[in-house]
């Protein structure tokens, strides 16, 4: 093939990408803006609430042992890691104090968030992919009922609202698990290990933690929300579908994670200076 | 309804091709056609679900084809559509399928129990009592197809125009003819307007009051039911007698 010929397609198949993910892109805040002007009126109407309660028990209830599981085990694991070291430097004590910062302040909210993204993320594609390529969508715009405010508005609500929720059981197991390592597994005492606990976990850590949560229970719902919307036809396509949005959403989770950690952590040095923990 | 000078690509397939067509009030329309050629999508424009390309599409004198989904809710309220895929709802019961236009429709509240009798009713008169607390995902084919044409029409007051996409595929004989004797009774008694698109000669002779037929992407024919079956145009003739076009044939060589 000719070099000018493989050069043009190159860059023909690099603009190509770029205009198809910018016209996704733009769609996609479109898509957000129109599902979260209905906020307001779902929350004020009978109707409203009939579609958002059955949404909080499919997301929240049915995700709560997984995601306190998950967070157990974290919080296990980290004590498992964390011992040798912090018994060779004589800081056992403390290490409690460490793990439960940890789990409250990134692995709670983060682990709970990939956990939310793969449970009930890929089965809102699933479902909502579903009915797309089975005309549902269209059946209900064509009898006057917007298929956003209908069906993304209350899954995008109960994801916003729940995620904090969960996350306060990750963290809550989390912190469990790491005590129940720390005293039956090394032999730790539980005093010294609540009081530097106490001594150390702020509020701010659990609300840091809770309000990334937030914005990651709002990716998941858009995401999935979005991805099932615009799937291509049949079951490849819902299939497809499905994939990207938990890769999607793990991904936007991780970016998430990193600017709101910049962000909290700059506040908290600006309004209360540096912490140390140890 | 009318639609003037429309058409519509999808890519490099060219679906509708400046189609004109005035669809007279309280009759049964039914377009024909063979696989694939636009009839659906003729449907859809109809409703709004699809915009032309080019062209026009009028309801009650009113331009729709450039209006947002906001402002098409009214007109959509007043339209019925029985898809060819069914679109049921698997989350819902049956019941709660044939009453969801009457639970939406918030411009005119219509009670409890009023919806469950109109929705009861509607399933007697497809042959389906009984099957209120099932799901779609344990229905027949053509259970489905007639819960759809109960959705369709449990409505109170009836809607204004049904649009009806293969209604009787799927269903046998028995079925089809009172699927037919329905859209025939609520075209006379209720002066329903009916487009009706389908593959079916049977039913296009028994609910037609015109026919027209769909060929690369315009009109080939309009007439009534018996005008058409006489139709002298080679591509209609070979249709509505059933024989394929001589490009169809294959023939497999060892």
């Amino acid at each position: 093939m000719p070099r000018n010929n493989v050069l043009a397609q190159s860059v023909a198949a690099i603009g190509s990408g770029a205009t198809h993910g910018l016209t996704h892109f733009g769609r996609f805040w479109a898509f957000t803006a129109y599902a979260a002007s209905f906020i307001p009126l779902e929350l004020i109407t009978l109707r409203g609430w009939r579609r958002f309660l059955p949404q909080c028990y499919s997301i929240g209830t049915r995700s709560t042992p997984v995601i306190m599981l998950t967070g157990m085990f974290i919080g296990m694991v980290l004590i498992v890691q964390g011992w040798a070291q912090f018994d060779a430097a004589g800081f056992t004590d403390r290490l409690g104090a460490i793990v439960i910062t940890s789990v409250c302040l990134e692995l709670g909210p983060v682990l709970a968030g990939v956990m939310l993204a793969g449970r009930a993320g890929g089965a809102l594609t699933a479902e909502l992919g579903t009915m797309n390529v089975t005309e549902q969508l269209l059946a209900l715009r064509s009898m006057g009922a917007d298929p956003i405010r209908y069906l993304v508005t209350p899954r995008f609500l109960a994801c916003v609202v729940l995620a904090p929720l969960l996350t306060c059981y990750a963290d809550l197991m989390g912190s469990l698990g790491a005590f129940l390592v720390f005293v039956a597994v090394y032999g730790g005492e539980a005093e010294p290990f609540w009081f530097y606990v106490r001594e150390t976990v702020q509020l701010w850590d659990l609300g840091s933690g809770l309000a990334k949560s937030v914005f990651f229970g709002g990716a998941i719902g858009l995401v999935s929300c979005y991805n099932g919307f615009h799937c291509k036809p049949g079951a490849q396509g819902v299939g497809q579908a499905c994939t990207q949005s938990f890769v999607v959403s793990f991904i936007l989770i991780l970016v998430l994670d990193l600017f709101l950690g910049f962000l909290l952590n700059g506040l908290y040095e600006v309004w209360f200076g540096f912490r140390p923990l140890i | 309804m009318e639609l003037r000078g429309v058409s519509k690509s999808f890519g490099p397939q060219h679906v509708l091709d400046n189609i004109d067509l005035k669809v007279q009030r309280s009759r049964n329309t039914v377009i024909i056609g063979r696989s694939g050629t636009g009839k659906s999508v003729l449907l859809r424009h109809i409703v709004g679900l699809l915009r032309p390309d080019h062209g026009e599409v009028y309801v009650e004198g009113k331009r729709i084809d450039t209006l947002g989904e906001r402002a098409l809710v009214p007109i959509r309220r007043q339209i019925s559509f029985v898809f060819q895929l069914n679109a049921l709802f698997d989350s819902m019961t049956v019941v709660e399928n044939v009453g969801f236009p009457m639970r939406e429709n918030t411009a005119q509240r219509v009670s409890k129990k009023r919806i469950q009798e109109l929705a009861s009713k509607c399933l007697h008169l497809v042959g389906l009592e009984g099957f209120e607390n099932k799901r779609p995902a344990e229905l027949s084919g053509g259970e489905r197809k007639r819960v759809a044409l109960a959705r369709a029409i449990a409505m109170d007051p009836p809607p204004k125009v049904i649009l009806y996409d293969e209604p009787t595929a799927g269903l046998d004989p028995q079925r089809s003819d009172v699927i037919n004797k329905l859209i025939r009774q609520l075209q006379e008694q209720v002066q329903v307007t009916g487009i009706i698109v389908t593959h079916d000669m049977r039913s296009t002779m028994e609910v037609g009051d015109r026919v027209l037929m769909l060929w690369n992407g315009q009109f080939i024919v309009d007439g009534t039911p018996e005008e058409v079956m006489r139709a002298k145009e080679a591509h209609v003739r070979r249709f509505v007698e059933g024989a394929g076009e001589p490009t169809d044939l294959v023939t497999w060589t060892r």
